[in-house]
């Protein structure tokens, strides 16, 4: 570990007496099967038992800020879908409400129910992929399979709707790309009918499953004032307990019109705030996404999906604005300053990935080495969004 | 579901069968909708199940055929004492690495195809297809099988060792080159080994490769040595990942043998005897079922669950495959490997799962006892025989019984691997130490308690 990195050392957990082997200094990724991208953190071991953790990240840095600057704010939004990869509708979302807010559009209300469904489908998607990859990271590999099923489904629909499986571009600056097909509500309704009792399978097969509540519970505990002060949102934050969702707190779209709970971590099966109830979170936040959709699809209402005064190129007055919307990883904010021309003068992403992995070291100290892996798997980071 | 356009969508209910019939057929692949269900599954398993034990079956059964009608161990003289053994051991050696092979090929599609099945996907179905068939009635267009026909891909594995055997043979620069290249030997010697107290059949006492007086004995000293090649070649490959996987491999295997011995013991103590024959004689012919040792009293049950669980963690399958654990040390001991080096390790690690689940079947499970108890006298008597057909049909069956309990053991390592997530090390070592190693000790002074109360089994008592 270079020295000019290395924060203050953290206190050793050796018992007194015990004997002194040799530490190790282990290099996990950038290529390797459970960093969930190419994420690297040099590990501090003593035989199995980690030391101290440093993270190294910048392997996918895409200057994403600085190409926003340089291109028109329409142009910006397919470079959002390549932040946080797995979640491109709700990033597409968070930047297009922002923008839209500097401009005061006024968007069709068929538009907002339809940003609605699919910021929520995706935000079941992400959560299937962070549920499966986390059970991978705990050894088990069928219920990622079973994930991607599913997951596999809600790709399908968002082909349907906008023909991307992965980028979508489909949220944009005062609406939204096209309409959906006639068919496709009632396929999301199928969908969503069909996917509530699998996360009952789910639980059976992997949450409530005996070696994996050995193996997450009482885990990189996070306690909710350190989860505060290190800027945690999302999943990791409401893990360790506090309520915390921007859905609730400040709504955007209409989601102050739909009911749902906002499912937070008890230490059910350990300690408050342990990788358990992070990943159980997630799990339950499916529920309610499904239960959103469900009020969502009773009423789309006919009608445009274009504000009319969405031009080709757009030109918001001069000022500046933040807005923040619930990502599946937490808080996503863009704050962009105009100048009143057509290139925004600023953009800053405030990541929710970056700053949920920045507590990383904080909370995989003393831990053993296959716990770090599941520490890494519980904050569910995209190395696009860390990175940017 | 389907209104007319503009309508309102209409909820069919939380998992109705219209809402997965639309999921399965417009938002997923039509083709697959058998296997999301996992339905797919029970419908292969049961005839790919026979696969092996009717193969290996076949196998013994033209050996005594050969050795009956030749009449080689009826031969006298100087020449043939001396010829007979070296002929006969030969003769093992190969068929034990045929066994080996065809095991080993088998289990890996098998594997693939389980795991395949309990995840909702197909697993290989192209390899192996057949193209052209045979015509039984040309006017009806009637023919034996279908005209492009894929059974499963069934030479998945074939194309698999080909191809691990096209690649280049990597031994890296700083590796310690030696051990490097011993170790898969040593893993797979110490597998190979152990297959010479394994019998194939025992009823007419020259289907065990080497009946030994301390037959469990050599078997519980033999299979360690394959964790011997593991640590040779997580400290040669001269990677920290690697050498974790060794250090745990070193830790786990050396800890379960205790265990295991415990639960070989409270058998040995049923049977009264070391010898792997003595054994399985000793849960047959009378009662049928009811004299296996797994029966034989609730000690041995536990003792059985107990083995069982270890065997899982002596051969390194999941839920105790931290020595591999891909999701945290890559591929744990074997990350340096490739080509035939790798391919030796994985056929030690399959030849591994049968041979701890055929000592199961043995010690456990009645070895080649059917458990039916007029098919077992059969077996009993054709042993007395000198006819060519009793003899045959015995060795058929003894084989096939042997070969079948341990597939279905297989069976059950497969499916707790693609069901558990793994335990982290300290577990499994609490699991060992804490849990099987006092509960082993129980087994072994409750089932010898229980020999002394009830000599000869419960089934003898009470049934007379």
């Amino acid at each position: 570990m270079s020295p000019e990195l290395q924060s203050p050392p953290l206190a050793q957990p050796r018992a007194p007496g015990d004997v002194r082997t040799e530490e190790m200094l282990l290099n996990i990724g950038p290529q390797h099967p459970s960093t969930h991208g190419v994420f690297r953190v040099v590990v501090q071991t003593d035989g199995e038992i980690v030391l101290d953790s440093e993270p190294h990240i910048g392997y996918l840095h895409r200057c994403f800020e600085k190409i926003a600057e340089s291109v028109d704010y329409l142009k910006v939004t397919p470079y959002t879908d390549r932040l946080d990869y797995l979640a491109s509708m709700c990033n597409n979302l968070g930047y297009c409400l922002t923008v839209e807010k500097l401009m005061g559009l006024q968007i069709p209300r068929r538009a907002t129910r339809l940003r609605m469904i699919v910021a929520e489908l995706n935000r079941v998607a992400s959560h299937l992929l962070a549920f499966g990859t986390y059970g991978m990271d705990s050894g088990a590999i069928t219920p990622f399979l079973h994930a991607f099923r599913d997951r596999e489904a809600i790709l399908k629909l968002f082909e349907i709707i906008c023909g991307q499986r992965l980028n979508y571009n489909y949220v944009r600056i005062g609406g939204l790309a096209e309409d959906a097909p006639p068919r496709w509500l009632d396929q999301v309704a199928a969908f969503v009918d069909f996917f509530e009792p699998k996360i009952d399978e789910y639980d059976a097969l992997l949450s409530y499953n005996g070696i994996f509540i050995k193996r997450a519970a009482n885990i990189g505990v996070l306690p909710a004032a350190t989860a505060i002060s290190w800027g945690c949102t999302g999943p990791v934050l409401r893990g360790s307990g506090v309520r915390r969702d921007i859905r609730k707190d400040e709504p955007y779209l209409e989601y102050d019109k739909v009911e749902f709970d906002v499912p937070i971590g008890r230490g059910e099966v350990g300690t408050l705030g342990d990788c358990w109830d992070r990943y159980m979170v997630r799990v339950r936040e499916m529920r309610e996404a499904c239960k959103i959709v469900r009020q969502v699809l009773k009423d789309v209402p006919e009608g445009p999906v274009m504000a009319p005064e969405a031009k080709k190129v757009l030109r918001p007055p001069k000022g500046e604005v933040y807005y923040r919307i619930e990502n599946p990883r937490g808080e996503l904010g863009f704050y962009v300053v105009s100048d009143g021309k057509d290139k925004a003068v600023r953009i800053k992403c405030r990541s929710p990935a970056f700053c949920n992995l920045s507590v990383l070291r904080e909370i995989a100290h003393g831990c053993m080495l296959a716990d770090m892996i599941m520490i890494i798997g519980s904050i569910d980071f995209v190395m696009g969004e860390v990175d940017r | 579901m389907t209104g007319p356009a503009g309508s309102l969508p209409l909820s069919t209910g939380r998992g109705s069968r219209e809402a997965t019939a639309i999921v399965y057929q417009e938002l997923l692949n039509p083709h697959h909708a058998q296997t999301y269900t996992g339905r797919a599954y029970w419908g292969l398993f049961p005839f790919a199940a026979l696969f092996v034990p009717v193969l290996t079956a076949g196998l013994f059964v033209a050996w005594e055929a050969v050795v009956h009608l030749t009449g080689l161990t009826r031969t006298t003289g100087e020449f043939w004492s001396v010829a007979r053994p070296l002929l006969l051991g030969l003769g093992w050696v190969h068929v034990i690495l045929i066994f080996i092979t065809i095991f080993s090929m088998y289990a890996v599609w098998m594997e693939r195809k389980v795991s395949a099945h309990m995840q909702c996907r197909t697993g290989p179905m192209e390899v192996g297809r057949i193209q052209g068939s045979i015509f039984l009635w040309k006017r009806f267009n009637f023919r034996l099988w279908p005209k492009s026909w894929s059974p499963h891909g069934w030479l998945q594995t074939l194309a698999d060792g080909l191809k691990l055997m096209a690649k280049e043979d990597l031994i890296p620069k700083d590796a310690d080159r030696w051990i490097f290249i011993l170790a898969p030997i040593v893993a797979f010697t110490g597998v190979f080994i152990s297959f010479l107290v394994i019998p194939f059949h025992g009823v007419l006492s020259s289907f065990i490769p080497a009946d030994l007086d301390t037959g469990v004995f050599f078997f519980a000293a033999v299979t360690s040595i394959e964790a011997i090649g593991v640590i040779m070649a997580g400290w040669a490959s001269n990677n920290k990942w690697a050498l974790f996987g060794a250090m745990r491999a070193a830790t786990q295997v050396v800890s379960y043998e205790l265990p295991i011995g415990l639960a070989f013991l409270t058998a040995v103590v049923a049977a009264g005897s070391l010898r792997v024959s003595d054994i399985v004689a000793a849960q047959g012919p009378d009662y049928g079922m009811l004299a296996w040792f797994v029966f034989r009293s609730p000690f041995l049950l536990l003792a059985f669950v107990i083995y069982f669980i270890s065997s899982l963690a002596e051969c390194k399958r999941a839920p105790f495959d931290l020595p591999e654990a891909e999701s945290e040390l890559i591929s744990g001991f074997h990350t340096e490997y490739s080509s035939m080096r790798f391919s030796i390790f994985f056929l030690a690690e399959y030849a591994a799962m049968y041979v701890v689940a055929a000592f199961a079947a043995v010690l456990f499970l009645g070895g080649w006892w059917t458990g039916i108890a007029p098919v077992d006298h059969f077996l009993a008597d054709a042993a007395k025989s000198d006819g060519l057909l009793p003899r045959l049909a015995a060795v058929g069956i003894g084989v096939f019984a042997v070969v079948g309990k341990s597939m279905i053991l297989v069976f059950f390592q497969m499916a707790a691997r693609w069901t558990y997530p793994r335990a982290r090390l300290d577990q499994v070592m609490y699991l060992c130490l804490k849990v099987f190693l006092p509960f082993g000790l129980l087994t072994l002074v409750g089932g010898t308690a229980w020999e002394l109360w009830l000599e000869g089994g419960w089934p003898k008592a009470l049934l007379g």
